[in-house]
């Protein structure tokens, strides 16, 4: 369950931020999770609110953008949708595929008072 | 918790760390802001952040990296699922390299320092990290463990991270390489039900290869999986019990050392 460790990095950023920007309280927090992150997103839900608890982000709501998973066909030059880091295209069944979206992990924004 | 520096999160604890030392590595202090709500100061406003969750980490893994290159050391993140033989596998190598090379391994597992003292029973320094509940190492530990363990020159540092075929593929160290080990008595479709550990491995050590006359594992169609989610990956046919095809992984271990001292006899000229 790395998903515990990542609430910790996110806290941790969340953390900086606050002393940089001058802010003592997180209402929102948006991330951004590909779909070919390794991330289960429940997980990191149950996980976030035990890992703020005393923080300045203690009680905020989390909200999670999916990202898509989209890789090029090297093979037919197309932009398809893939679930999988190996999925084959579904244009032509060839693989691998070039990743171009999905394995993202980031912080996108931050709602604070 | 660490008192110098408010580190520790969870149960994380350090053989022989005692926190003692001088902080060498860059270091942030995670915890210090507590949620002051000031009266009056209801307005929000939203603030663009754009930051890897994985940032810090990475800072970490580059301070890492930094010593490593400093120290000549080529540093292998050793991983598998629990069982795979990677503990027998390290201690037979430790034994037939250590009069040819500096050896020095960390020790990752959940609980018991049982790893770190089959390690040192070879001659060679070992230190144990135990991650309480965390599943894999991270670079912050690793930082914390080489103050202890001070690993040497020009030599090799092992890690060997917890048995899990997940979480530790996220959590880079620092190392020049992973390395996963799959051992015959798993699913030849491991590497497809783990897709992404054998992405980010750059070698691949199919081992108890000895046990392939009792068993229905096709060889082929596991490496083809494996080629399948990382088509640049190599892979070494071992066996840990009885030596086989140890020789060819020596003669990687070999090569990619020399790869780190001509590189970095190159940063000193520079």
């Amino acid at each position: 369950m790395h998903e515990m460790s990542l609430c910790e990095g996110v806290v941790d950023i969340i953390e900086d931020q606050a002393r940089r920007q001058q802010f003592s309280r997180v209402r929102t927090v948006w991330l951004e999770i590909g779909e070919l992150a390794g991330v289960e997103t429940g997980a990191m839900r149950f996980s976030f609110d035990a890992v703020a608890k005393g923080s300045v982000a203690d009680g905020a709501r989390l909200e999670i953008i999916d990202i898509p998973g989209r890789a090029r066909c090297p093979a037919c030059v197309r932009d398809v949708p893939v679930s999988a880091r190996f999925d084959a295209c579904p244009e032509c069944g060839h693989y691998p595929l070039e990743i171009l979206a999905g394995e993202e992990m980031r912080i996108r924004e931050l709602e604070v008072s | 918790m660490c008192t110098t520096c408010g580190c520790g999160h969870g149960e994380t604890s350090i053989e022989g760390h005692t926190h003692a030392h001088d902080h060498e590595h860059h270091h942030h202090h995670g915890r210090g802001v507590m949620a002051a709500h000031a009266p009056g100061m209801s307005q929000s406003r939203i603030l663009r952040i754009e930051q890897d969750i994985l940032s810090k980490n990475n800072e970490y893994a580059t301070a890492n990296r930094q010593y490593f290159s400093r120290h000549g050391l080529l540093v292998l993140n050793l991983v598998s699922s629990p069982g795979s033989g990677k503990t027998t596998l390290l201690t037979r190598t430790l034994k037939e390299l250590k009069n040819e090379l500096p050896l020095a391994v960390i020790e990752g597992d959940q609980q018991t320092v049982l790893d770190a003292e089959r390690i040192r029973a070879t001659g060679v320094a070992a230190i144990q990290i135990n991650t309480g509940k965390g599943c894999h190492l991270d670079a912050h530990m690793v930082g914390h463990a080489l103050e202890s363990l001070q690993p040497g020159e020009q030599g090799v540092l092992f890690i060997e991270n917890v048995g899990n075929l997940v979480c530790p593929a996220s959590f880079d160290l620092g190392e020049a390489h992973k390395v996963v080990i799959l051992s015959v008595t798993e699913g030849e479709d491991k590497p497809l039900k783990y897709p992404d550990m054998f992405h980010a491995a750059d070698l691949m050590l199919l081992n108890k290869t000895d046990l392939l006359p009792h068993l229905q594992f096709d060889v082929e169609q596991c490496i083809a999986y494996a080629r399948r989610v990382n088509p640049g990956i190599r892979v070494l046919q071992v066996s840990a019990t009885s030596g086989e095809g140890m020789d060819a992984w020596y003669d990687w271990l070999r090569s990619e050392h020399e790869a780190v001292l001509t590189a970095s006899g190159e940063a000193v000229k520079a």
